[in-house]
């Protein structure tokens, strides 16, 4: 029987035709240049070809069996984050004319991504208060692991600083990033308030350190209000001020330009992104106006230029520092990035504008402090940990097991924080917990019930 | 044949295509507006804004655009309509496969049991993607004969760097890391291929290719030895030649203690026909965003999972997906003492893997034999046509048949006429086609390197040929109109050159010009 599919518009006759023209018989003589010895000799061992309408049903038979913060409440964030994503955002972004097409080097007719490029990377530079920003790289992670590189480049010194509290993944890809190249080094933080230690971090950095890293607010949603020091620090010793940021805060918080950041890394996702199981993610990845740091910037970069006519118009530029030009002495491997999260950062960006990312902001910050005030007053509770102000995320400890107060959340039908007992073993049992806009009044109030009556009930 | 097609220009005013949305923007306009915090909250928790300590308190606004939700979506509609794409039309990018990219895998990508999924929700909550990744994984395995298949790269780079870290890991583990300091590439490999391994701390040697455009094994031997850490190797080639040495090869690499990595970007043509794990490859990343039919959204998001035989399964990234039988759930195993750690956050661009999931079930092993061989059929048929026309050759043993592409060369009509391959792929644009790829790989002069996929028309090839044909006659008769091409995109032939020299790549670096 002849094999009929959707997306596979060659008939018999279209076959034969062009069979004809080659003058062969079958497509198989196209294969005879592979040695028998490899050809594979079998049908693939995958499932029967299925219609749509089975298709369809299967994927979402599967897919049934998860459950979303839309059935339970879920208090996750750790890198990704929970926010809502405007109708419009979406609608946009997925345009196919911007979906379904390749990365834009025939620039002529690729205006419309390039342009959407080119304001994205200049709507991070206003968030950010850098003036230069890339086309995007994979997710905060890869681009801490950039950013280190980067930093060894530009500084021809070897050494790395990062802070104790951070993203263990985040700090497992730099490891990954660095290997054999750059010595990462932690910097412990203030126990009481879980902010970098400055006195430790002064003792660290010398004339041997490239970059020094800090988050703001940090991992633990501890805001790190002693950033313009920590950059004051860097520049002394000549070593760069690489500055990681959750991007929902910036509408509240100082932008790390005003404080001396050289480079500012962080996620995009909270920025109009659905979490999709942790991907797409987008690293945002920018850096002041220095020819230095521009040469050495990873990843794609949008430029406007002419063209024949003297019309604006917009390019890939400064390529001489990517893969495809310079092979082995690129600055990165980086070709595909995440081009089309970076056009839905951009349109969420324009669509909130500066006044709702502060609003943004400040529910966030509002809701958390609730939820932490609420949780406090709950006996065998202790949120937050560290006397300091908190964005969105804070840890909660408690005197019962944090396994056991996690399980006897879901059957309360909550979903409390992640588990981070070990990645910080030193703070007893502890959960970070995450509350952004999404959460309605009636959810913090079901999570709060549910830890009161964890608390009281041993059941 | 005319020329039919006009891209949309949207423009207001003189040499300003479609404004920069910031040029639009009013103070006081929104597009949309963000929850009020609820007065129930507010009464509990006071002003939080004064709670933030003054050093990195916002004190002055930022400069976003602020726009209407009407204006913001005729903003982007004129945008998209200045863009070319697949769903317009025929992209022969070669190397890049641009197939055409399935709806129903879109609308599944965007269920909320997927898309409003957290990374770190409970096992229990989150079994059924768990399940899909963990078939996937088995699929992706058979489909290339490998052992086990790690999601998390998020491109073919990515991949390639994941693999060339299992590498490096490898060689560590064997205590041969610090004498293993090499991996070679042909010349007329990806470009990444070499970045890749350079950024895994690989020295690169590159060995040139034969007269017969394939791997020239007497340099292959003087180049491989004790210090070679390994080889990277696409096959079929960047030219869409088949390396008929591939044993031989793998043989010269393996003998020397090395290790060899299939480049999966041209897997397309060859699904069902021959794995990589059988021509003797040890790691290998897919493409999903080529092969597997998801869509490249103007240069990614797209997936790079990477295969590796089983001698190097202990190496993969963390966490693994696994399945415990007796319990019948599935579960992630963080615990992996040999792994190379992870390359990126969380478990892979999940959203991407679905669709290729979706793909893979849509089309069985007998939809993927046909995508191989409608490919194949496709651009050796373009290649023939191509070859005839005057001014255009197919280098390297033309007698060959090609697989998922051919590389076109214009040298002749350079040399003739004085039209190049990149004025060629200019005038293309005028057609609503788009170029293919130009000037690569680099052992070719003047390249075209084409690959149409099999999700064309017949109708469509027969259209791209007698363009080119077209072209042709007009390079050898009136070549100004090729030289100044394209005419008929939103804007002509942009100055690439003006744009290095003097960069201007956000709205502040342009407002410190004017």
């Amino acid at each position: 029987m002849v094999f009929k599919h959707q997306y596979i518009p060659a008939t018999e006759d279209d076959k034969k035709a062009m069979l004809e023209e080659l003058g062969i018989e079958s497509v198989e003589e196209l294969y005879k240049d592979i040695p028998r010895k490899t050809r594979l000799n079998k049908r693939l061992n995958l499932p029967e070809s299925q219609v749509e309408v089975d298709l369809n049903r299967t994927v979402e038979k599967l897919m049934n069996r998860n459950v979303t913060h839309k059935d339970i409440p879920v208090f996750l964030g750790s890198g990704v984050w929970l926010h809502y994503v405007p109708a419009v955002v979406k609608s946009l972004t997925f345009l196919p004319e911007f979906q379904t097409s390749y990365t834009p080097y025939q620039s002529e007719v690729s205006q419309g991504i390039l342009q959407a490029l080119f304001e994205y990377q200049s709507m991070i530079c206003e968030i950010t208060g850098m003036d230069i920003a890339n086309a995007s790289m994979y997710d905060w992670a890869s681009a801490l692991g950039e950013a280190a590189l980067m930093a060894g480049r530009v500084t021809k010194r070897e050494e790395f600083l990062v802070p104790r509290i951070i993203h263990p993944e985040r700090r497992a890809a730099l490891e990954t990033y660095t290997h054999n190249i750059m010595n990462v080094r932690e910097v412990p933080y203030v126990r009481e308030t879980g902010i970098i230690d400055i006195n430790a971090l002064e003792s660290m950095v010398s004339k041997k350190t490239a970059g020094i890293y800090v988050e703001n607010p940090n991992y633990l949603g501890v805001m790190e209000f002693e950033v313009a020091e920590i950059g004051r620090i860097a520049h002394e010793n000549e070593a760069l001020f690489v500055v990681g940021v959750d991007p929902t805060s910036l509408g509240v918080l100082a932008s790390p330009g005003q404080y001396g950041a050289d480079i500012v890394i962080g996620e995009g996702q909270p920025l109009g992104i659905d979490p999709c199981f942790g991907g797409p993610l987008i690293g945002l990845f920018a850096c002041r106006e220095d020819k230095t740091l521009m040469r050495n910037m990873p990843g794609r970069l949008i430029g406007m230029t002419e063209d024949a006519q003297g019309n604006r118009c917009y390019t890939i530029t400064l390529q001489t520092r990517e893969q495809h030009i310079r092979r082995e002495k690129a600055t990165s491997n980086i070709c595909s990035n995440e081009a089309l999260c970076a056009v839905q950062v951009a349109i969420y960006l324009a669509c909130v504008g500066p006044s709702e990312l502060a609003q943004l902001g400040e529910t966030c910050m509002a809701n958390a402090k609730y939820v932490m005030r609420r949780i406090n007053e709950i006996e065998g509770f202790i949120a937050p940990l560290f006397e300091s102000t908190h964005f969105k995320e804070f840890t909660v400890n408690s005197q019962k097991s944090v396994e056991e107060v996690h399980k006897k959340l879901l059957d309360r039908g909550v979903h409390g924080g992640k588990i981070i007992k070990s990645e910080f073993p030193e703070l007893g049992e502890t959960s970070l917990y995450c509350v952004t806009e999404i959460h309605t009044v009636e959810d913090m109030d079901k999570l709060v019930e549910a830890l009161t009556d964890i608390s009281c009930n041993s059941g | 044949m005319t020329e039919v097609f006009n891209q949309a220009v949207w423009k207001e005013k003189e040499k300003v295509l479609e404004p920069l949305i910031f040029e639009i923007s009013v103070p006081e306009r929104v597009g949309h507006i963000l929850p009020k915090t609820c007065e129930k909250v507010t009464r509990e928790v006071g002003d939080v804004l004064k709670t933030i300590p003054e050093k990195i308190k916002r004190k002055t606004s930022i400069g976003l655009p602020e726009v209407s939700e009407p204006q913001l979506t005729r903003h982007y509609l004129h945008l998209a309509q200045m863009n070319y794409a697949v769903d317009l039309g025929f992209y022969p990018l070669g190397s890049c496969t641009m197939k055409y990219n399935p709806k129903i895998n879109e609308e599944i990508a965007r269920m909320d049991k997927i898309s409003r999924l957290h990374p770190y929700q409970d096992v229990s909550t989150v079994q059924g993607a768990l399940e899909l990744l963990y078939r996937l994984e088995k699929m992706l395995a058979e489909i290339s004969g490998m052992a086990r298949v790690t999601p998390q790269p998020s491109a073919g780079a990515h991949g390639e760097f994941t693999g060339l870290c299992i590498m490096r890991k490898y060689h560590e583990e064997k205590g041969e890391l610090e004498s293993r300091r090499e991996i070679i590439v042909p010349d007329s490999a990806h470009g990444t291929n070499p970045a890749s391994a350079s950024m895994a701390g690989f020295n690169v040697v590159t060995i040139p290719s034969s007269t017969d455009g394939c791997v020239d094994l007497e340099a292959l031997r003087g180049a491989a030895g004790e210090q070679t850490a390994g080889l990277i190797l696409t096959n079929p080639n960047t030219l869409g030649i088949f390396e008929e040495d591939i044993l031989t090869i793998s043989d010269i690499i393996h003998n020397t203690g090395g290790l060899l990595y299939y480049d999966g970007a041209n897997l397309n043509g060859v699904l069902n026909k021959v794995r990589p794990g059988d021509m003797g490859f040890d790691i290998v990343h897919f493409n999903l965003h080529k092969t597997f039919s998801t869509p490249h959204g103007g240069g990614g998001p797209g997936a790079g999972p990477v295969g590796v035989k089983d001698k190097l399964v202990p190496y993969l990234p963390v966490p693994t997906v696994e399945y415990d039988e007796e319990r019948g759930v599935y579960y992630l195993d963080h615990n992996r003492p040999k792994s190379v750690g992870k390359v990126k956050g969380f478990f892979g661009n999940f959203g991407v893997i679905v669709k290729a999931y979706s793909y893979i079930l849509s089309l069985g092993a007998e939809g993927l034999n046909e995508v191989a061989e409608v490919a194949v059929l496709n651009a050796n048929y373009l290649a023939k046509k191509i070859e005839e026309i005057r001014g255009f050759s197919l280098p390297y043993a033309s007698d060959k048949p090609r697989k998922h592409e051919c590389v076109i060369s214009a040298a002749q009509l350079k040399a003739e006429t004085g039209v190049t391959a990149l004025d060629v792929a200019k005038r293309i644009l005028d057609f609503g086609i788009h170029a293919p790829v130009v000037y690569f790989p680099q052992i070719v002069e003047e390249a075209l390197m084409i690959e149409p996929t099999e999700t064309e028309t017949k109708e469509t090839l027969d259209r791209f040929v007698s363009i080119i044909k077209r072209i042709s006659d007009e390079a050898y008769n009136s070549p100004e109109k090729v030289l100044n091409a394209p005419h008929h995109t939103s804007v002509g032939r942009v100055d690439e050159v003006k744009a290095a020299r003097k960069p201007i790549l956000s709205w502040k670096m342009y407002q410190k010009e004017v």
